[in-house]
């Protein structure tokens, strides 16, 4: 493995990263919102694994617990997307002004 | 040959990552970001990841994102009227902003791994003596369990917690 294509791979993490947080400003379906979000998450794990061949092991111990949150991170914000939508019948995040004023 | 799959995993996943944001089918958006993630899965292979790739495509291409479908299948938001995307303006500040964005933190990201490369080509390669000693699963499971045990604990209590957090906020109200 060559030092130039952990460049890269760092490279793809950052702009995967920036794609995330366009969406995330951009959309307003709140699912989409969350996809955006779990690819922020997955940019971060790429930079970890490409840093980790350069510092050792640990930085893939450290993707395996950004994974677990992901998962109760995905379980919990689906739910609570479900309970918006019964009250509201729209995922539409303009739509949630509940807390706004 | 590994660049050559270097490079074309890396152009499936950030084409597919812009596709996620821009398709206005949720279904497809779940379908592009699976695609990333099998990307991904991909590359952690070439960069000797291999059991995070295998724990990549199970736990996010196969239970996270059949979740996301199943939700997005389950409100039924296949066939939206028109675009949920915001006004040109918002757009606009979006895009510039992520743009500066990736560029700051490919320069820091950079600067960082340059660092490190210099600092590593003088030493032996830092993960290949634990991959030869104790495999690949092993090579992970041996600081998981020794140095992050707690951490480890802590994190099934947190799935614990996400269980009860989800059964609670998506059950209907009692009658």
């Amino acid at each position: 493995m060559s030092p130039m294509l952990i460049r890269v791979a760092l490279l793809v993490s950052a702009a995967l990263f920036a794609i995330g947080v366009t969406g995330v400003l951009v959309r307003r379906n709140a699912i989409i919102i969350f996809l955006c979000v779990e690819l922020m998450l997955n940019a971060v794990n790429l930079s970890l694994v490409a840093f980790s061949r350069l510092l050792g092991i640990e930085g893939q111990v450290l993707v395996f617990f950004v994974m677990a949150v992901a998962a109760a991170e995905a379980a919990v914000g689906l739910a609570i997307i479900i309970a918006i939508f019964r009250h509201y019948e729209d995922v539409d995040v303009e739509r949630f002004d509940l807390l706004k004023w | 040959m590994t660049e050559f799959l270097f490079f074309v995993f890396s152009a499936a996943a950030l084409l597919s990552a812009v596709f996620v944001v821009t398709s206005r089918n949720p279904v497809a958006s779940v379908m592009f970001l699976i695609v990333t993630l099998f990307s991904l899965a991909g590359l952690f292979v070439l960069l000797e990841a291999h059991f995070l790739a295998v724990v990549q495509v199970i736990v996010y291409a196969g239970a996270i994102m059949v979740l996301f479908l199943f939700v997005v299948m389950l409100l039924n938001l296949g066939h939206a009227k028109f675009a949920d995307v915001r006004g040109p303006l918002a757009r606009m500040l979006g895009g510039a902003f992520g743009l500066g964005l990736a560029a700051f933190t490919a320069w820091t990201l950079l600067g960082g791994s340059d660092q490190l490369t210099n600092a590593r080509l003088a030493g032996p390669d830092p993960i290949k003596a634990a991959l030869d000693a104790r495999g690949a699963i092993g090579a992970v499971a041996v600081p998981l369990f020794r140095t992050y045990l707690v951490p480890f604990e802590v994190t099934s209590l947190l799935l614990l917690v996400a269980i009860v957090g989800a059964v609670v906020l998506a059950r209907k109200e009692a009658p």
